[in-house]
């Protein structure tokens, strides 16, 4: 542990309305917190969101999750945990003059920003393809493509399930409630049911009668645990906040990038040649809090169980 | 006027930055693995313990609260109290009224 080490803050400019570099520093960090603090109740608005639906409609929650890739979540924050790492880093090596590992350090942040950025895209252009949005523009349509196969599989039921599912639809095409029962009478034909239920060539018959609030009595819905895999009533609140939470995570990651590359303009401008590392400091500590909103929003979107 | 003055700063060391690291390296397979068990109800709270814990390591090690001003952890502290206090105080309410605005439709509120 590295105990008390210090370093003077030398060759810092002190503007006229501070009494010396110190209070000048402070001052900055201050601000800084004051800033986060605004940022998580930002995020806050969201965070009360996601709890009041979480709480009033869980089964809505259980089966939107089972969209998300857990094993890509689990990638971003790693990302994210070694970006913060650099992030770091890059502060230490600010603070001790070492402008290499200082520009080594921020080109690392930046990479793993990028790369997060990136596998967050990959997750979005899935449930683009799926139809899987916000909202009005909720319209599943899925392919028999991984996350189908995926609740298949822990539902056991395979091949059959699917198969007879499929013949009784197109055999009763366009009857809204028929087809509700025989979803669940088909060997509990899980996800094939509430992929084909929702294709937009199907009745128009919203699927709100399998819901909690609808003509089925309650019990009968998402809580017997075979059925998880039909799809709830307003399935698409989860994909609201789910699209919301992550959106604006994403955006403050952009800002992230914009910040970082900031940092690095001044780096090569020879701005941290005298160890004058503020900028660096500031940054670095809004950088760890878009990682300490991730940390939260991993689990609660991710790992919902 | 520009005075050249100096301060004095934590600087974290190396090796303090990667155990921390790895610390939370940890923490995001126990998260994922924890996750993987069904305890019921049970299970989210874990969930949020260890990602608090996750958090309080990031906070006191990677953004050097633990060397910084107190009075910058408060301000930190103080939105985390807002935040607890605007999720709960909504929940209340809504486990109160939801259940009687439209029967049957919050199943998760007992309604």
């Amino acid at each position: 542990m590295a105990g008390h080490a210090t370093t003077p803050q030398e060759g810092l400019r002190v503007d006229h309305h501070f009494e010396n570099a110190d209070q000048q520093y402070q001052s900055a960090k201050l601000g800084m917190w004051v800033f986060l603090a605004t940022e998580i109740l930002f995020f806050g608005g969201l965070f009360v969101a996601y709890s009041v639906y979480r709480a009033n409609h869980p089964e809505v929650f259980v089966f939107g999750h089972h969209f998300l890739d857990k094993n890509l979540g689990a990638l971003n924050t790693v990302i994210l945990i070694c970006s913060s790492l650099t992030a770091a880093w890059a502060v230490r090596a600010a603070q001790l003059k070492q402008i290499r590992i200082l520009k080594l350090m921020l080109s690392l942040t930046l990479l793993c920003a990028f790369g997060f950025l990136g596998v967050k895209g990959v997750e979005y252009h899935t449930k683009w393809k799926h139809g899987l949005l916000w909202a009005g523009s909720y319209h599943p349509h899925l392919d028999h493509d991984e996350p189908t196969t995926e609740i298949i599989s822990d539902q056991d039921l395979l091949v059959g399930g699917t198969e007879v599912e499929a013949e009784v639809v197109s055999e009763e095409q366009g009857v809204g409630d028929a087809e509700l029962v025989e979803s669940q009478v088909a060997s509990e034909g899980g996800v094939a049911g509430a992929s084909t239920e929702s294709s937009p060539d199907r009745s128009n018959i919203a699927p709100a009668a399998e819901g909690p609030a609808g003509l089925a009595p309650p019990g009968g819905g998402a809580e017997t645990g075979h059925e998880i895999n039909i799809e709830p009533a307003n399935a698409q609140i989860y994909f609201s906040i789910y699209f919301l939470m992550t959106g604006l995570h994403g955006i403050h990651v952009i800002g992230g990038i914009g910040a970082f590359l900031w940092l690095l303009v001044c780096t090569r401008r020879g701005d941290f040649d005298s160890g004058h590392f503020t900028r660096v400091d500031m940054v670095a500590l809004y950088w760890h809090l878009v990682d300490l909103i991730w940390i939260y929003l991993f689990l609660l979107l991710y790992l919902v169980d | 006027m520009n005075q050249h003055v100096s301060t004095e700063v934590h600087v974290s060391s190396v090796k303090q930055l990667v155990v921390v690291w790895i610390g939370l390296m940890f923490g995001t397979w126990l998260t994922v693995t924890a996750s993987n068990i069904d305890l019921g109800s049970l299970n989210i709270w874990i969930g949020l313990a260890i990602a608090t814990g996750k958090a309080l390591l990031v906070g006191l090690y990677f953004m050097h609260l633990r060397w910084d001003k107190p009075f910058n952890a408060f301000v930190f502290a103080v939105a985390f109290l807002l935040l607890f206090l605007f999720i709960g105080f909504t929940l209340m309410d809504s486990a109160h009224y939801q259940v009687n605005v439209i029967p049957g439709y919050s199943p998760g509120m007992g309604g």
